[in-house]
């Protein structure tokens, strides 16, 4: 049977790897020979589930969707990452990472951020385990997620402005890896997504995988079952994906869909759907699908949500698509904002824009009544209010 | 009607050959001007250089530090692709003798296509390739033979991180230098040597490698030359020779070298 796993040297079929510089190499081989090892001992899981249920508020519910579901007419549930501790999948990776920094004897944590959520993130576990926390965010997204800065800055963070390229998410991430270049021993850098060179994809997906581990024991005791007929998660780098999927991957009777953010419009050179628009080539030292010029230069990706304009995905998520066994959407600026809408008036929740996505191929897309849906409900909307408030007019 | 495809110039070799310490400078190809590679190159053969390194640029080089990140992105603006570097270079190589090479990210590479890319260099006369984002074990996987056939020497980085083992087969996979990083950084992010520059070049000088080594990194003045080549065949100015070019143009090239090495 086809794994959908990484091997030893973090491929996922033709994807992944790691594409760095010599002067990265110190440190990545440290992790790359370390991690499994680290994390497959007893201390280690005990400290991290203990951390995820007393500090994170784990196990996260899976809610059937009663309105929802009528709707639509077939089974959905939600996956309530939206009630972890600072509002999203996000910490699961970070406290798992922090564990990690620690046993590797790391005095200091740096972090890349776009819209601010996994810094905030990052923040809070360094908070926590009283480690310094130096995160980079893009010139352009300090302006506008103000926010989630201030958040960073009250757990004790420094954030640092990325000035180059198009001050964006690419660009603080590039900033964090030279960071890492010119630490060479006593930094670990918190990657935010299934991104960047192995191991990391396959790391932050094992660390989100408590996610799809919660999906089936819930749904057994839910529906007698515990895998759905289909799990649904947004993707931009795509670790809240890679989380809901995780436990699914090598089971094939089990549908994986991928909603990627098309912006304004997968042909109006405003998009950020990588899968429709990326060709291979070579990000943040992994080989995956991305988006760039004929010539191999990165281009900068739009969409709504600042959560999805990453103009690359994680490499599990490129051999998903390329190999067929995910299905790949998606949805405008639009439809993922009025799925936002519907979901906060029939459920009483509101999504994050990112997440919203994920709602809006219930529009497009047709499922069986008898059909069970995992939605991962990745984060909240609070942090999304004044993008709400503009385009509604509230 | 290609030109000498039989009998291929060792030129990196016939470099190595002379006396005293080699200088090697590196620019970033359509900076200032799209059309400044012919100009430059030319200015530095006969400024005495002994070697050049030409930077392909690229969106996100994220081994490098802020002066060549920004010609790099200057350069696209202006209008720099992998082809038309090709193109002045065909103009150009045949009256510029020194060792040319290439320095780039992987990810223009693959999409101009490995092999259509080997094919290019060889026929404009490249001798060499730093990419830096191919690490040793992904080149002798999948790319050596092509690179090889095209008989492109592939020049390895190391740093005072890389361990022993690693240098030697970084060593044992190369036949023409090594490129030996002064520090852990990035390029033009410090100004010097730290202290402990001077026991890794000698510790890495002791190893008696097959390969000459060239220090590359820190090097802005004749102090700094001076005491990089203290304990290699050579040295690579980037950064500081940039930011000389942004200020002096051209024009300054021939004093900014014979500061360099008087």
């Amino acid at each position: 049977m086809d794994s959908y796993h990484a091997d030893k040297d973090g491929f996922y079929g033709p994807f992944g790897g790691a594409f760095i510089p010599e002067m990265l190499y110190p440190n990545v081989d440290e992790l790359k020979s370390r991690y499994l090892e680290i994390m497959g001992t007893p201390e280690f899981q005990s400290e991290f589930r203990h951390l995820l249920r007393e500090y994170v508020g784990r196990p996260t519910p899976l809610y059937y969707a009663r309105r929802l579901s009528e709707k639509y007419n077939t089974r959905i549930y939600l996956k309530r990452e939206d009630l972890c501790h600072t509002g999203a999948h996000k910490v699961n990776n970070t406290i798992g990472q922090i564990l990690m920094a620690q046993k590797l004897g790391k005095k200091r944590i740096i972090a890349e951020t776009g819209a601010g959520q996994h810094g905030v993130a990052t923040a809070t576990v360094c908070a926590l385990m009283g480690l310094p926390c130096i995160v980079y965010m893009g010139e352009v997204d300090i302006a506008r997620q103000a926010p989630n800065v201030a958040r960073m800055k009250l757990l004790g963070a420094e954030v640092r402005a990325a000035r180059s390229g198009s001050r964006t998410l690419k660009d603080a991430t590039n900033e964090a890896i030279r960071d890492w270049i010119n630490n060479p021993e006593d930094t670990h850098y918190i990657i935010g997504s299934v991104v960047g060179p192995h191991p990391y994809p396959d790391m932050v997906a094992r660390f989100q995988a408590v996610i799809s581990e919660e999906i089936s024991k819930q749904l057994q005791e839910k529906e007698g079952r515990d895998a759905p007929d289909y799990v649904i998660a947004c993707v931009g780098g795509g670790s809240n994906a890679a989380g809901a999927y995780y436990h699914y991957l090598n089971r094939p009777e089990v549908g994986i869909i991928a909603v990627e953010a098309a912006g304004k419009g997968i042909s109006s050179g405003e998009s950020a759907a990588t899968s429709a628009l990326g060709t291979v080539g070579i990000i943040h030292g992994s080989k995956t699908l991305l988006m760039q010029t004929g010539d191999g230069q990165i281009t900068e990706p739009y969409s709504i949500s600042a959560g999805l304009d990453y103009p690359g995905i994680g490499p599990m998520h490129a051999h998903l698509f390329a190999s067929g066994r995910g299905e790949f959407h998606s949805v405008t600026d639009e439809q993922a904002m009025e799925a936002g809408k519907e979901l906060a008036a029939l459920e009483g929740i509101i999504p994050a824009i990112e997440t919203a996505h994920a709602f809006a191929i219930l529009k497009s897309r047709e499922f069986e009544a008898d059909d069970v849906l995992v939605f991962n409900l990745s984060g909240r909307g609070d942090k999304d209010l004044q993008t709400y408030i503009e385009y509604f007019n509230l | 009607m290609t030109v000498k495809t039989k009998k291929v110039a060792d030129r990196i070799g016939e470099a190595f050959q002379k006396e005293g310490s080699l200088l090697s400078i590196y620019f970033t190809a359509g900076h200032p001007q799209l059309e400044d590679t012919l100009p430059i190159l030319r200015e530095l053969q006969t400024s005495g250089v002994d070697m050049i390194e030409i930077g392909l640029p690229f969106s996100d080089p994220l081994a490098d530090g802020p002066t060549i990140q920004e010609s790099s992105l200057a350069a696209l603006k202006n209008g720099m692709t992998t082809r038309k570097l090709f193109e002045q270079l065909k103009v150009v190589r045949p009256e510029i003798h020194l060792p040319l090479i290439l320095m780039g990210y992987f990810n223009p590479v693959l999409q101009f296509g490995v092999e259509a890319f080997c094919r290019e260099c060889r026929e404009v006369g490249i001798d060499g390739l730093i990419l830096p984002d191919l690490p040793l074990e992904i080149y002798e996987k999948e790319y050596r033979p092509i690179f090889e056939q095209y008989n492109l020497k592939m020049i390895f980085l190391i740093t005072p991180q890389t361990s022993v083992e690693r240098i030697r087969r970084i060593d044992a996979s190369s036949d023409a230098f090594i490129y030996m990083v002064s520090s852990a950084s990035t390029t033009g992010a410090k100004a010097g040597f730290e202290a402990s520059a001077e026991s890794y070049f000698k510790r890495i000088s002791e190893m008696k490698l097959k390969n000459p080594l060239i220090v590359g990194f820190g090097i802005s003045n004749a102090q700094t030359f001076r005491q990089a080549t203290g304990h290699a065949r050579g040295a690579i100015i980037g950064s500081a020779f940039i930011k000389n070019l942004s200020e002096h143009g051209i024009s300054g090239i021939s004093r900014f070298i014979n500061s360099i090495r008087p």
